[in-house]
């Protein structure tokens, strides 16, 4: 049981790297990654924001949703499937809404350092991404945690990867159409390439 | 002749190259890169996307009025997702195949920048009519990336176009091998890295963003 959730925080972390294979998260990933700071503040958001609303909507996929979930409630043969999209993007806000208020409460340090990426959260597909391949990939309770906290981990360690990379970049002599944009993806792909080494790397 | 001056032309044309949703704004990588290993299921998003796209801004635009202003992005969500549902039902019904393929891209449509951004930017601001070539420009500028991309990656990763191997055998025999690296994800960043730079070349473009 725990080498299997090793190897699937491993796979998910590395080998399926949710920006870097799965490309999610890329409009904040390329708007936020400017300077270290801010784009460690963004991932750790991410791992956390991540780590709450995949076993929230597990949860509601579980009871609600899937065929069959509604047995408990009287109708065996509800299939209220086609709801999902809607109902974890609503999940997904209201919980980043949520944990904004939470944080200002209690801990108004971690609120200011995080505090204006949260909003941003809410619109990053990569959540709502881990949601839907939490969903598809049908994983259980336990496993929906490891792989949403383990993706987060994944995001943060891209972001914080490439920032790192675009801070040498400032001073490097480009041509001009390919500055900017063009030399991200480049730079993207190229850290792409480097996590790609990690496949075929098992646990079990 | 008429149409070509009008305004509905003007903000139809705009979205293609000059303001581009892609390569210009920068909005809506996501899907441009996931989908696009094959150019069918890359056409079939489009569609999808500008089919969305084109409703939400309509909708947004009639509803510019009534909708409360702090509570514009939820609702908007709402409108979003909906239609998401309805495309998302639609190819599960007609086209399985391309739909099990694209698999959590078409429910990603809604977080796409580009949906948002336009919503916010332009349906909020501008009448349906407005709204309606607005949205079909940046569905079709958004589509004219995600097609060419879709044609070099299919075309040098496996050799073929639309699933019909294109490459002839001689060329493999005398040596020839097919990219792999094209189907993977490094394979889309650097191609769509590339395809920028050129439309930057020819538009002049750069640098300022």
């Amino acid at each position: 049981m725990v080498a299997h959730l090793a190897s699937l925080a491993l796979e998910s972390i590395f080998i399926n790297n949710i920006l870097l294979a799965l490309f999610l998260g890329m409009c904040s990933f390329l708007g936020c990654a400017k300077n270290i700071k801010t784009a460690t503040g963004l991932g750790i958001a991410v791992i956390f924001v991540l780590t709450i609303t995949t076993p929230v909507n597990w949860a509601i996929n579980h009871f609600f949703l899937r065929p069959g979930a509604l047995a408990w409630l009287g109708f065996p043969e509800a299939d209220l499937s086609f709801l999902v999209f809607i109902a974890f993007i609503a999940v997904i806000a209201s919980q980043v809404q949520l944990v904004e208020m939470l944080m200002e409460k209690f801990s108004p340090g971690l609120y200011t350092s995080l505090g204006i990426f949260l909003p941003l959260i809410a619109v990053n597909c990569a959540i709502l991404g881990t949601s839907l391949f939490m969903e598809q990939r049908a994983y259980t309770f336990i496993e929906s945690v490891v792989f949403g906290f383990s993706s987060g981990i994944g995001w943060f360690l891209a972001i914080v990867c490439f920032s790192a990379v675009l801070q040498k970049l400032k001073y490097a002599h480009l041509p001009k159409g390919l500055d900017g944009f063009a030399v991200n993806m480049v730079v993207t792909g190229l850290i792409a390439m480097a996590f790609m080494a990690f496949a075929g790397i098992k646990l079990t | 002749m008429s149409f070509l001056k009008s305004k509905a032309y003007k903000t139809f044309k705009k979205p293609l190259i000059e303001a581009n949703p892609i390569s210009i704004a920068i909005l809506g990588i996501c899907s441009s890169l996931a989908v696009t290993t094959q150019i069918f299921p890359s056409i079939i998003m489009v569609l999808a996307m500008t089919f969305v796209l084109t409703f939400s801004n309509i909708t947004i635009s009639i509803l510019r009025h009534v909708i409360p202003k702090n509570i514009r992005i939820i609702v908007e969500l709402v409108v979003v997702s909906s239609l998401v549902i309805l495309a998302d039902q639609l190819l599960k019904a007609f086209l399985f195949d391309v739909s099990k393929q694209l698999s959590v891209f078409v429910g990603l449509i809604i977080t796409n920048c580009i949906i948002m951004g336009r919503a916010e930017a332009f349906a909020l601001a501008n009448g349906p009519w407005l709204s309606f070539w607005d949205g079909l420009g940046n569905g079709l500028g958004y589509g004219y990336i995600l097609i060419v991309v879709g044609f070099f990656r299919e075309l040098f990763g496996a050799g073929s176009l639309f699933g019909i191997k294109v490459v002839p055998d001689f060329l493999y025999q005398i040596g020839y091998v097919d990219m792999g690296l094209m189907l993977l994800a490094p394979g889309a960043f650097i191609l769509i890295g590339i395809l920028v730079w050129i439309q930057n070349i020819f538009t002049g473009q750069g640098v300022e963003h």
